[in-house]
């Protein structure tokens, strides 16, 4: 039933900056299936946005991206730019987590959004209008005809959301990669946006990866769920079972450092901590990365790389000591 | 009651005005509209509400960083909201801020000793040795090695960086402490170190704690008791367990339903409301209920909820409410008990 249509294998990112290497992402591996919402989780600097970023090759000249990404049976990383072009914006689509910079504010929405349509698919501008007012309609705009006209600095961030996502459909896209889509978003606009990406997932089919720190984002809305540490992967597992049984130290710890409702009797107990930081990424650890943080680990973990093994069908994870606490 | 009070806002109006130039004339945002409350003694009061509610004007009012335009601040009963900047001074040891941004709120070019040492310094309390052993006091009681003294703030992470802003903001022993959204810039794990620290802090020291958020997980984690801001108005105020456990407002039943959970079973099986439209602007605020033009349960309330202005009424002892549709003893309809609108 799982049918792969990107696959992700071998994946290093290193940036060359005045400083050094900075190795971002280190040999990382995954596939989104057809219709499938992929969650990336992980938190600040651990390599999930320059993963989706070096898929379409957005990262600056620095980057220098080695591995496979084969989506629809050709090589993203290998692929002269001018096809890369025709495949970014039409087959494969973004969605950032800034709706107020992401968008030009010098033009107006429909406009932006026109541009995508005359551009990949050739249409006229009166097409594109049309399409462009039923596209803003899809993604819950109220008065679509008359918002077209509008500015960005006229909408409200989360109306700017839905026009980004709008602008990312335009050419019915396989996959959409969605980067913290909700994370500057309140909580209610957050809902609304999260029940949208669903229903475009129902609707047209499309495979969404979404990227966030945000466990309870994830667990609404993501089938399958990777979970980073310092640019490798540390356990990847379906959702249900990630939440419910983690076996990484870090992905345990980070369930853990969620404030939840407490019911029990007497004192509430104190939320975990992951003491330490993360490891500099100028040098790509001959151990576990999480060794120095990780009550688990020991000689083994702190003299080798752990491989992902699987723990259960479909549940991988990168440690020495894998299992519940 | 209130000579229990740690911190007291009466009736606080804050209106900005905008976009007077030459020609006169312009607008007013109304940032918050007659908010009363009252921070008890050893009480964390968490203020929740989403962008533009107003919750951190009400904090930079109660730390006189901005004017009120009318209402009145009382610290620990007494009348703080006309004191001169001089008169504030000798106050300013009891009513401290932790800030959202711990890379702004730092000096960059002080050493992180001299940061947290500085309101000594400043209010002339300690120097020389006294003022060192005061400080390295501080750096252990944040959990702070005492060696970063010397390093300068670029040189720290993100929550170490928020641990010396709460050592400033704590060195004095201030009777009250105004923190505003002080985890929101932090990482998960990192976040959870520093709640752990305040609620830590706060059992040891006793201060009274006023906590602006947008997380009601913080709040629920953390606070005494929640008091929910919309547009400028404060909509619900209640002990935490009653608030999670009976939201009454229909806008504080949204957030709570909107409010996502770590747990997919969980997360996937619960009902929620989703919020029609976006929040109005506070250039001009709507009539009446100012949440009616989004409130699910407004044809329950019509024509009453766009025309008269709720009162914040007693709906259970200690459980205040701002809603047509509730009074004493009679709750508010379920919002979840309407067809959910999930696609």
């Amino acid at each position: 039933m799982a049918e792969p249509l990107l696959e992700v294998s071998d994946l290093s990112v290193r940036f060359d900056t005045d400083d050094g290497p900075v190795h971002a992402v280190d040999k990382l591996s995954f596939t989104l299936n057809r219709g499938e919402v992929l969650g990336i989780v992980g938190e600040s600097g651990c390599g999930k946005s320059v993963t989706c970023m070096s898929l379409v090759r957005l990262l600056p000249e620095t980057a220098v991206i080695s591995g496979n990404a084969v989506f629809d049976g050709v090589d993203l990383l290998a692929l002269p730019p001018k096809r890369l072009r025709a495949i970014r914006g039409r087959d494969i689509s973004f969605v950032f987590q800034e709706p107020m910079t992401s968008l030009n504010p010098v033009f107006r929405i429909g406009h932006q959004i026109g541009e995508v349509l005359t551009r990949h698919l050739g249409l006229s501008r009166s097409d594109a209008r049309t399409r462009t007012i039923e596209l803003l309609d899809l993604v819950r705009i109220p008065s679509p005809a008359q918002r077209i006209d509008e500015y960005p600095h006229q909408l409200s961030g989360g109306m700017r959301q839905r026009v980004m996502i709008a602008m990312a459909l335009a050419c019915n896209p396989r996959v959409l990669i969605a980067d913290e889509p909700t994370t500057a978003l309140d909580v209610t606009i957050q809902a609304g946006v999260l029940d949208l990406m669903r229903d475009v997932r129902e609707r047209l089919g499309t495979s969404i990866v979404l990227i966030t720190h945000n466990l309870g984002v994830v667990a609404d809305i993501a089938d399958r769920v990777v979970v980073m540490y310092a640019g490798r992967k540390a356990e990847e597992a379906p959702v249900g079972d990630l939440y419910a049984a983690p076996q990484h130290p870090y992905t345990i710890g980070l369930l853990g450092a969620i404030p939840r409702p407490y019911h029990g009797d007497g004192e509430r107990p104190r939320l975990r901590e992951i003491p330490g930081r993360v490891p500099s990424l100028r040098e790509l650890p001959q151990m576990c990365a999480f060794a120095d943080r990780c009550p688990r680990a020991d000689e083994l973990s702190r003299s080798q790389v752990p491989e992902l093994r699987f723990v259960r069908p479909d549940h991988l994870v990168a440690c020495f000591h894998p299992g519940p606490e | 009651m209130s000579d229990a009070a740690a911190l007291e806002v009466r009736n606080l109006v804050k209106h900005y005005r905008v976009g007077t130039g030459i020609t006169g004339g312009g607008s007013i945002v109304h940032a918050v509209d007659d908010v009363s409350f009252e921070v008890r003694r050893g009480e964390l009061l968490g203020l929740v509400g989403e962008s533009g509610s107003g919750k951190s004007t009400v904090a930079n009012c109660v730390m006189r960083l901005t004017e009120p335009t009318s209402g009145e601040i009382l610290l620990r009963g007494s009348d703080i909201t006309h004191l001169s900047r001089r008169e504030m001074r000798p106050l300013r040891r009891e009513l401290h801020m932790v800030f959202q941004d711990p890379y702004s709120s730092l000096n960059p070019r002080m050493s992180c000793g001299a940061i947290v040492g500085e309101p000594l310094r400043l209010h002339g309390i300690a120097k020389g040795g006294e003022l060192r052993t005061r400080v390295e006091e501080t750096f252990d009681l944040v959990g702070l090695r005492s060696e970063l003294r010397y390093r300068y703030p670029h040189e720290l992470s993100g929550g170490q960086r928020q641990r010396v802003g709460l050592a400033r903001a704590l060195i004095l022993k201030p009777s009250v402490l105004i923190a505003d959204e002080p985890v929101s810039a932090l990482d998960v794990s990192v976040q959870a170190s520093i709640l752990n620290l305040l609620r830590d802090l706060q059992r040891e020291m006793g201060f009274s704690c006023l906590f602006i958020t947008h997380d009601l997980a913080t709040v629920e984690f953390l606070c005494d008791r929640v008091a929910v801001m919309y547009l400028g108005k404060l909509v619900e105020l209640a002990p935490r367990e009653e608030l999670f456990a009976s939201p009454q407002h229909p806008y504080t039943q949204a957030l709570l339903s909107a409010a996502v959970v770590p747990d997919p079973e969980e997360q996937r099986t619960r009902k929620r409301t989703v919020l029609e439209g976006d929040v109005p602007s506070p250039l001009a605020p709507p009539s009446g209920c100012r949440f009616h033009t989004r409130c699910p349960l407004e044809p329950r309330s019509a024509p009453r909820s766009s025309e008269e202005e709720p009162p914040l009424t007693e709906f259970t002892p200690g459980h205040l409410v701002a809603c047509h549709l509730v009074s004493a003893g009679r709750p508010a309809p379920r919002l979840v008990e309407e067809p959910a609108k999930i696609a």
